[in-house]
């Protein structure tokens, strides 16, 4: 190597923190008022690492490399025509979940992360914020592209922004990450760098990225896999904040480990959707969500917590109570029995499918989900769809209809309530309940869609109205069982199937 | 602390005050040990309903679709009002027995195991 | 000692990375699914320029491993020789 060139840690020394300037009319703490509110103590802003040490030069010509990938693969995917080589018009609707549930999340962690890095009096940091911000716009933006394919070929794709901020069942990603954005700015890192990348993200990015690329979808493996890259330099971040407020000063210890709780109990609630889209929607299966769960939470975060141990870090506190070999069943069972008001179709498992959750959860699924199924079926058979009537009970920290079942007994619903300043809040656990007990003047003000659609602030009077023209669903085309579907007619027709 | 906010003394507005309901209370309704039902339903009820009304007017339209309901014998049935066991006067408003905003019902027939007997 | 991992996309380029990670790290798991290569170490892995290079052939910069990285688990240490992975317990 010649010898003018620099070598990596120099080049990443003078082009980060050597950037960084003293202020000489201003206070400093003037120019970071957010830094101090959270009660986290930061001596030393020159130990911030960046263990890739990567520079906004190598940023961006890696970054354009991993675009023009990309973007091949994308305009082969669409004249090819690959739309029809996917393994069958339900998978479609796990893609219409991603685009309505996750794009827009993507979005608000670019918004986070360009806040949250101006916070930072540490120019390390602010580099590594800046850099994942402008990733975080490229994942949204790669997500519409490649699903606007999609839209010109089935129902649901049109107005996915418009129904994040609106949908009864999208409201569950979308408080997650409104959470998140209104904390301080080191809660907000630990939240989404270390709690839900580091901890979490892998198993929407991985093995359910994997499972697109086995029902033949190589758009959205290729920008799943795309973020994912990104997500990995997102990881170390997140491990490397850690590490960073914890070697800070020691009160900064109980403040973490309440916020790796927290965030540790908000993210699996939130990620039940995956488990749903990977043991329901995905007819291609390439594991289970339980061993999905096994390999990605059980087994990396299990050596993760281990060498954080060492700074008095311990497991998230409610990881006993995630309910792995419960939730997908209860939330897709949830899903069918609501189809009438999803934004995307559903459907009753194939046998066969249903053969596989029972090798998959041979503990739990002929006991408790099978006969669901079975009921469903015959009430399907006497040309009585099973569509629920009422509206669900909502979880005042999750947003998620109150729908898990207690730890020790699948057969009956979890229930947690509180009292504050004289109202009663409903939680669908431990956990949530006590998230909310932290902060109640935050929670007190959740948006809850089935409140809000009583109070009349979502249009009306009726069920239909709202779907219709305050969420934008095209009813009878967007919604209901895949059975009879515009979408399923389209897919003979093109197949040739009577 | 009630909140960790950079604003002193900050406070959230409540978004589920019973004013907000325009006369309505809010009463969820579960079904326990049948989830056919995902979840416990929501109703938005006025508080002078009766429980009368509310058992065979407002509960018929969430639960009738189950096939053990019509067999439900309604004298051995059991009550749990915000956890806590709960004999229900049949002609008296629901406010004025303790059902008040945000209350929660459960209902419990042991006799009836769900379809298959599976708690479904 | 806990397992430290990278997954690759699969493609032609990460076949020789792969190799190169096979030769470094006696003892390596290799796990193949679907678009993608699980590689998995007790404790620690490397991944060295030079025997990436010797593979593919020509001259590779150790930061174009993003550009086939899909995930990774354990502490990063990365210079222009070589990227780590560890765990400390």
């Amino acid at each position: 190597m010649a010898a003018n060139k620099l070598n990596l840690k120099d080049k990443y020394r003078l082009l980060t923190r050597d950037l960084d300037w003293e202020f000489s009319y201003q206070e400093r703490k003037k120019a970071f008022p957010f830094e101090e509110f959270e009660g986290i103590k930061i001596t030393d802003w020159s130990k911030w690492e960046d263990p890739f040490r990567l520079t906004m030069d190598a940023y961006w010509k890696y970054q354009a490399e991993k675009e023009k990938k990309l973007y091949a693969i994308f305009d082969a995917f669409a004249q090819n025509n690959s739309q029809l080589n996917v393994t069958d018009p339900r998978y479609i609707n796990a893609i219409k979940l991603f685009l309505t549930a996750v794009s827009p999340l993507e979005y608000q962690a670019f918004q986070g992360f360009a806040h949250t890095g101006r916070q930072f009096g540490g120019v390390g940091a602010r580099v590594a914020c800046q850099m994942q911000s402008i990733d975080e716009l490229r994942h949204v933006q790669t997500q519409i592209h490649a699903m606007s394919h999609y839209n010109k070929f089935f129902d649901g794709f049109q107005d996915w922004s418009h129904m994040h901020d609106r949908v009864w069942y999208l409201s569950v990603p979308k408080s997650f990450f409104d959470d998140a954005r209104s904390a301080g700015p080191f809660e907000y890192l630990v939240a989404i760098s270390f709690s839900f990348e580091y901890v979490l993200t892998n198993l929407l990015f991985v093995p359910f990225m994997s499972g697109a690329a086995y029902n033949g979808d190589m758009a959205t493996v290729t920008f799943g896999f795309s973020a994912q890259s990104d997500e990995a330099r997102h990881m170390t971040l997140g491990l490397e904040v850690i590490k960073f407020l914890l070697e800070q000063h020691e009160d900064n210890v109980p403040l973490v480990q309440k916020w790796i709780d927290k965030w540790f109990w908000r993210g699996a609630q939130l990620l039940s959707i995956v488990g749903m889209m990977m043991d329901y929607m995905l007819p291609n299966k390439v594991m289970s969500w339980k061993e999905a769960w096994g390999v990605y939470f059980e087994e990396a975060g299990g050596a993760l917590f281990k060498d954080l141990a060492r700074y008095g870090i311990r497991m998230p506190k409610y990881v006993e109570q995630v309910q792995t070999e419960h939730m997908s069943h209860q939330l897709w069972w949830t899903m069918y029995t609501h189809g009438h008001a999803t934004g995307f179709h559903t459907w009753i498992p194939t046998d066969e499918e249903m053969d596989w959750l029972s090798e998959k959860y041979p503990e739990t699924f002929d006991k408790y989900y099978r006969p669901r199924w079975e009921l469903a079926k015959q009430m399907e058979a006497e040309g009585n769809r099973f569509y629920t009537k009422a509206l669900p009970q909502l979880c005042t920290t999750c947003q998620i209809p109150m729908l898990f079942t207690e730890v020790d007994d699948p057969t009956q619903l979890s229930f947690r309530d509180t009292v504050y300043h004289g109202e009663r809040y409903h939680f669908c656990s431990d956990g949530c309940r006590d998230i909310f007990h932290e902060e109640p003047e935050k929670y007190v003000q959740s948006w809850l869609p089935v409140h809000q659609i009583f109070q009349g602030n979502c249009g009306g009077p009726g069920v239909e109205q709202v779907l219709s023209e305050y969420y934008g669903m095209n009813l009878g085309a967007d919604n209901l069982d895949i059975k009879g579907s515009p979408d399923e007619q389209r897919w003979n027709r093109w197949k040739g199937v009577a | 602390m009630p909140v960790r906010a950079i604003t002193p003394d900050y406070v959230g507005e409540v978004k589920d005050l019973q004013a907000n309901f325009h006369g309505n209370q809010l009463v969820y309704v579960g079904w326990d040990h049948h989830l056919m039902f995902c979840a416990a339903f929501a109703f938005p009820l006025p508080p002078t309903t009766t429980f009368r009304q509310l058992r065979d007017e407002v509960m018929v339209e969430g639960f009738s679709a189950h096939p053990e309901w019509k067999e439900i014998d309604w004298d051995s049935t059991q009550w749990l009002l915000n956890g806590e066991p709960f004999i229900p006067q049949l002609d008296v408003a629901l406010i004025d027995q303790g059902i008040d905003h945000k209350s929660l019902l459960r209902f419990q027939t042991p006799e009836l195991k769900g379809f298959m007997g599976a708690a479904v | 000692m806990s397992k430290v991992y990278l997954a690759l996309q699969d493609n032609d380029i990460s076949r020789y990375i792969v190799e190169a990670i096979e030769e470094d790290n006696p003892g390596v798991t290799i796990i193949h699914n679907p678009a993608m290569i699980r590689i998995e170490n007790e404790g620690t892995l490397v991944v060295n320029r030079e025997t990436v290079e010797e593979k593919l052939g020509r001259d590779w910069d150790v930061q174009e491993l993003h550009l086939n990285l899909i995930t990774l688990g354990g502490n990063v240490d990365e210079d222009d020789e070589r990227l780590s992975l560890s765990w400390n317990a």
